[in-house]
């Protein structure tokens, strides 16, 4: 029962300004463990920012995010500890350039979590297995397609054993027909159970696994509920507009 | 005497001064890499007063002549105490010179690192000094190759400037058996011939570690 299911992240009233730009006022929301949220809403309406607080890449001017019931929004320098069990995927992958698709999983393990060489090449292994690459291992991003880089990226981001993984719209630098195959891993990770957050406009992929989708425009939330309610029947007649705006200029890719 | 007699005479004599040449680049072009890559560090991330002296070093340096500041080093310093032979002042002088220019060259290769690959390293849990030392640095040492090898030839090329302090190296060389055999003409041809050699010689080095450490996929990227 979903009521039994532990809060994993409770964001409590997050406020963050630019000069004087308000881009996200009071934001509350709540994800238990194993749910999936899709956060949508228009673009320069501070989705990015939201996700960026969250792991404290961006410091929120006031409020406060609980992470398993752990205050991180101040937490100083173990911040660092903090993000490794938040995963983050990007629009754009974000590879590091210079590191082979096996080092780019593996980095985190040998300098952040301390693991000994041969431990942390099997776990990246294992990582790279899971989204289906283990045949570019010792690929390059600039030799990798936007797909599977983005493929790796989870991969990295996995590796680090997060408890809760952020995805910035990672699929939206995709040429469609790679567009499935990052999203079938992702479907394949809300399946087993992952706690996760993502900002997309795959209304296909929203429909499938997840738990309850979150409209935010202007920086405020609009309206949030399942899939069924939101599509179905909205509350609000800006989230109606939203969603056929979004169903038209993306379509349901993804959907299977 | 013919020019082929008289170059064989005198390259010893020359060789010598092109060993202390040498000796002198790379001397002051491994003290201008360690302290360019500092104040270059030092200029983006260290705190405001850090930032502030890095920016004012590399603006001191790249401002006033390469020449004033030898003789500052040399002449000037005896008065406080401080003696250095010529060969040291010449180091020094070079060395804390190339640093300015290297650090304004490690500058534009750090920025030109993206951006996005540091907030991807900050995600999974690296401190920014991990971010530097395992996503910049490698991808700035690779970047700033090319501007780099221009870096090490002018050193070596500026390195006879070491000759006004007295500094045995190759000018120095040339000038004193050119005053001997009053052929001025021949001498500094073949210095020009040795000069040319070396820095051909040093620019095949750099670029066989360009494509050596070239990131594969990346093909003349930039
Ligand atoms: N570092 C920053 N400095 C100043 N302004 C910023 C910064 N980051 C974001 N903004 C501003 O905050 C607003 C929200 O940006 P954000 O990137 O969060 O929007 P978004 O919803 O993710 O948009 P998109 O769908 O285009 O990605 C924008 O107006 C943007 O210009
Ligand atoms: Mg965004």
């Amino acid at each position: 029962m979903l009521i039994d299911q532990p809060v994993i992240l409770r964001v409590e009233n997050i406020h963050k300004n630019y000069g004087k730009e308000k881009v996200l006022e009071d934001i509350s929301f709540e994800v238990k463990r194993g749910e999936t949220k899709v956060i949508i809403g228009p673009s320069g309406t501070g989705k990015s920012t939201l996700l960026r607080c969250i792991n404290q890449l961006t410091t929120p001017d006031s409020g406060t995010v609980w992470l398993d019931g752990i205050d991180i929004t101040n937490s100083g320098s173990d911040i660092n500890q903090v993000r490794q069990s938040i995963g983050m995927v990007f629009q754009d992958f974000n590879l590091f350039s210079h590191l082979s698709a096996l080092d780019n999983v593996r980095l985190g393990l040998l300098k952040v979590k301390k693991m000994d060489k041969r431990k942390a090449s099997q776990e990246a292994m294992t990582q790279l297995v899971r989204v289906g690459l283990e045949d570019k291992a010792a690929s390059y991003p600039a030799e990798l397609s936007g797909g599977q880089q983005q493929r790796v990226s989870i991969a990295r981001a996995l590796a680090m054993g997060p408890k809760l993984m952020l995805f910035d719209e990672p699929t939206s630098a995709l040429d469609p027909e790679l567009i499935g195959e990052v999203l079938a891993v992702m479907k394949d990770l809300a399946k087993s159970g992952m706690t996760m957050v993502v900002v997309s406009h795959e209304l296909g992929f929203a429909r499938s696994v997840c738990d309850e989708i979150i409209f935010i425009e202007k920086g405020v939330i609009v309206e949030q509920g399942s899939p069924a309610v939101l599509f179905g029947n909205p509350r609000h007649q800006r989230t109606r507009e939203f969603l056929s705006k979004i169903n038209e200029l993306y379509g349901e890719t993804g959907k299977k | 005497m013919s020019f082929l007699n008289l170059s064989y005479e005198i390259m010893p004599g020359l060789l010598k001064g092109a060993v202390v040449t040498l000796e002198l680049t790379v001397c002051s072009i491994s003290l201008g890499f360690i302290l360019g890559v500092a104040l270059a560090l030092g200029r983006l991330y260290g705190k405001r007063p850090v930032s502030l002296f890095c920016t004012g070093y590399i603006e001191f340096f790249r401002g006033t002549p390469l020449l004033v500041q030898l003789l500052i080093l040399y002449y000037g310093l005896p008065p406080y105490g401080i003696r250095l032979s010529s060969f040291v002042a010449g180091i020094l002088g070079l060395g804390l010179n190339s640093a300015a220019y290297q650090a304004e060259y490690f500058r534009g290769a750090i920025q030109s690192v993206s951006q996005g690959e540091i907030m991807a390293a900050r995600a999974i849990g690296m401190s920014r000094f991990k971010a530097i030392v395992n996503i910049i640095l490698p991808q700035m040492f690779r970047i700033v190759i090319p501007s780099w090898s221009n870096e090490l030839i002018y050193t070596l090329k500026y390195s006879s400037v070491a000759y006004m302090i007295g500094a045995p190296e190759l000018m120095a060389q040339a000038k004193f058996i050119a005053a001997e055999n009053f052929r001025y003409f021949e001498v500094f041809l073949v210095v020009a011939f040795i000069y040319l050699i070396a820095v051909v010689i040093l620019s095949r080095i750099l670029s066989v570690l360009e494509k050596r450490v070239r990131i594969p996929g990346l093909q003349m990227a930039q």
